[in-house]
């Protein structure tokens, strides 16, 4: 790694309090190298400012308040959604404001699976976190088409040759995810997409760990539909988007029923506002959206581009150290020539993930152990579960010793 | 500050050497071809998997071994529960609680780890209960 990508995380750190000296004194002193981005990541400071703000300054509702603080907040929140389309290279309106991934997921399986039925079927991906797998594996029950899941190569790769086999005329969605979080693999969508649109298949991507982490073009990308959480990539928790096509999204019957998301309603019937409102009954999480517009200008500022080297050589830095460690096996791409996401996961022969993780943990080693939400994987490789260091903006090569004497010491426990 | 001691919920030092020896040489670990009452449960957020085998002899724990995989403290406990409830009557066994468990093991347990710790004994609840109804 050179100096210049270090440089970035050495800046950027002094922007999230929870690195900072008194985050520190809080744990006594215990360091506290955060490898779990991927569940989570930090909070930058300005995201915490654009929050605060809301709520000291104008903590009032969006839409017809008819004086200027309610404006104000209306005026943040579209902002927020104008922020969050530039970054994806979408217009203001394909932007629907959700309360996460899971949630977009959700939404959008919901509306389409009721059009589906027996002989139809949905691709997705081994790999796919529960929140886009037992959607659409629940709702092919319901409605009576089924799932068909692409496999993996031995490298950890998606097997393009059996998703060639896989999608055909019958194949009405392909909902995959971009960057996996169990495995840090990436996935081909762009040949994925190709054989979908063959097809005339619905394209959805779960980019919760790609979006703010590496640049998406959902124009190059050609999805119809796109998850992701603000919490992910360095926003608050509780909001998310889903990104529609405008025309996909126009064709969708509401989700939720409720105020802002009505055009006209008379004792018999209702007409719906247009996209995205109409995906957004009810008061929305107005400061979480100004906070996830803040992220959006921080990662923006950092540069996505940077983000994204930075990420990748922390996991071939991680990956070359952690190579040396004996009984250490990765499970994720390791070849240098394979694109990945800033994931590591590994076990250590003999011993437990969740072990290994207690372990880390109370050396500040902060990890998740565990089947990191995608049990039908972890089912498929013959394990319980991995150990997952997952990398922030933040992180650098401290962190990767860290890890690395860690793990050392915990076989020590645990074998000796 | 907030009424939550973090050091006592957090990992007070889970990996002590007597929870290490049992993990690593686990005591009563075996198939039981005469065992009245057998039944088997999974952690499945963890993998953890334990099966008890019991014999029981007049209202009382005549045999207890057990199989398993799983991390070291759901292993451990199981394997300190197979010395400590032998013997015991099934109305002793039926009360038992976590505090058993921590007893055993000789730390307390925080919520993390709390379902692997517990794991055993649960198990060997369930199956006498189970056997009871029948």
């Amino acid at each position: 790694m050179n100096e210049q990508e270090y440089n970035i995380a050495g800046l950027s750190r002094q922007e999230f309090p929870m690195l900072q000296d008194a985050a520190c004194r809080d744990r006594n002193g215990r360091p506290f190298h955060y490898l779990d981005s991927a569940a989570s990541a930090l909070t930058p400071e300005s995201v915490l400012r654009a929050m605060d703000g809301y709520y000291r300054q104008y903590r009032c509702n969006v839409h017809r308040g008819m004086y200027d603080e309610s404006a104000r907040a209306t005026e943040e929140y579209e902002t927020s959604r104008i922020k969050v389309a530039g970054l994806l290279n979408a217009a203001p309106e394909e932007i629907v404001f959700t309360r996460g991934a899971t949630e977009s997921l959700n939404m959008v399986a919901y509306k389409l699976a009721a059009r589906l039925g027996p002989g139809d079927e949905v691709v997705i991906s081994i790999m796919e976190h529960h929140a886009n797998l037992v959607t659409w594996q629940q709702f092919a029950k319901q409605y009576g088409f089924k799932v068909r899941f692409i496999g993996l190569r031995d490298d950890f790769t998606l097997d393009m040759d059996e998703a060639r086999r896989l999608i055909g005329p019958q194949t009405k969605v392909v909902s995959v995810m971009h960057v996996s979080n169990a495995l840090g693999t990436v996935l081909p969508l762009g040949e994925l997409h190709d054989l979908a649109r063959q097809h005339g298949a619905t394209v959805i991507v779960d980019a919760a760990q790609s979006v703010g982490h590496r640049p998406i073009d959902v124009q190059t990308m050609d999805c119809d539909f796109l998850a992701f959480s603000g919490h992910k990539m360095y926003g608050p928790t509780g909001i998310g988007v889903l990104y529609g096509k405008h025309e996909r999204l126009d064709a969708l019957d509401p989700f939720l029923y409720g105020g802002d998301m009505i055009l006209e309603v008379t004792e018999e019937d209702s007409k719906w506002n247009g996209p995205p409102h109409k995906f957004e009954a009810g008061t929305p999480n107005i400061a979480g959206a100004i906070g996830l517009g803040a992220a959006v200008d921080f990662v923006t500022a950092v540069g996505v581009e940077n983000i994204e080297r930075h990420e990748r050589a922390l996991a071939r830095r991680a990956l070359s150290r952690l190579a040396d460690v004996p009984g250490l096996k990765i499970y994720g791409p390791t070849n240098d020539e394979l694109d990945r996401g800033g994931v590591v996961s590994f076990n250590v022969e003999g011993i437990h993930p969740h072990d290994m993780a207690d372990i880390l943990g109370g050396e500040g080693v902060c990890t998740r152990g565990g089947h990191h939400c995608a049990m039908p994987l972890m089912r498929r490789l013959g394990l319980p579960g991995t150990t997952r260091a997952s990398f922030g903006l933040y992180n650098g090569e401290k962190d990767i010793e860290a890890l690395q004497s860690a793990i050392l010491k915990a076989i020590k426990t645990l074998k000796a | 500050m907030n009424g939550i001691d973090h050091d006592r919920i957090g990992r007070a030092d889970l990996y002590r050497q007597n929870i290490l020896d049992h993990n690593r040489s686990p005591r009563n670990r075996r198939r039981m071809d005469d065992a009245t009452i057998s039944r088997r449960e999974v952690n499945m957020s963890c993998g953890d998997d334990v099966e008890i085998f019991v014999r029981v002899e007049d209202g009382r724990i005549a045999d207890l071994s057990f199989d398993g995989i799983g991390c070291a403290i759901s292993q451990a406990a199981t394997s300190m529960l197979t010395e400590k409830a032998k013997g015991l009557t099934l109305e002793e066994v039926a009360v038992l609680d976590r505090s058993f468990v921590f007893g055993l093991l000789g730390v307390e347990v925080g919520p993390a780890r709390l379902k692997c710790a517990l794991l055993g004994l649960e198990t060997l609840k369930k199956a006498l209960r189970e056997n009871s109804d029948t």
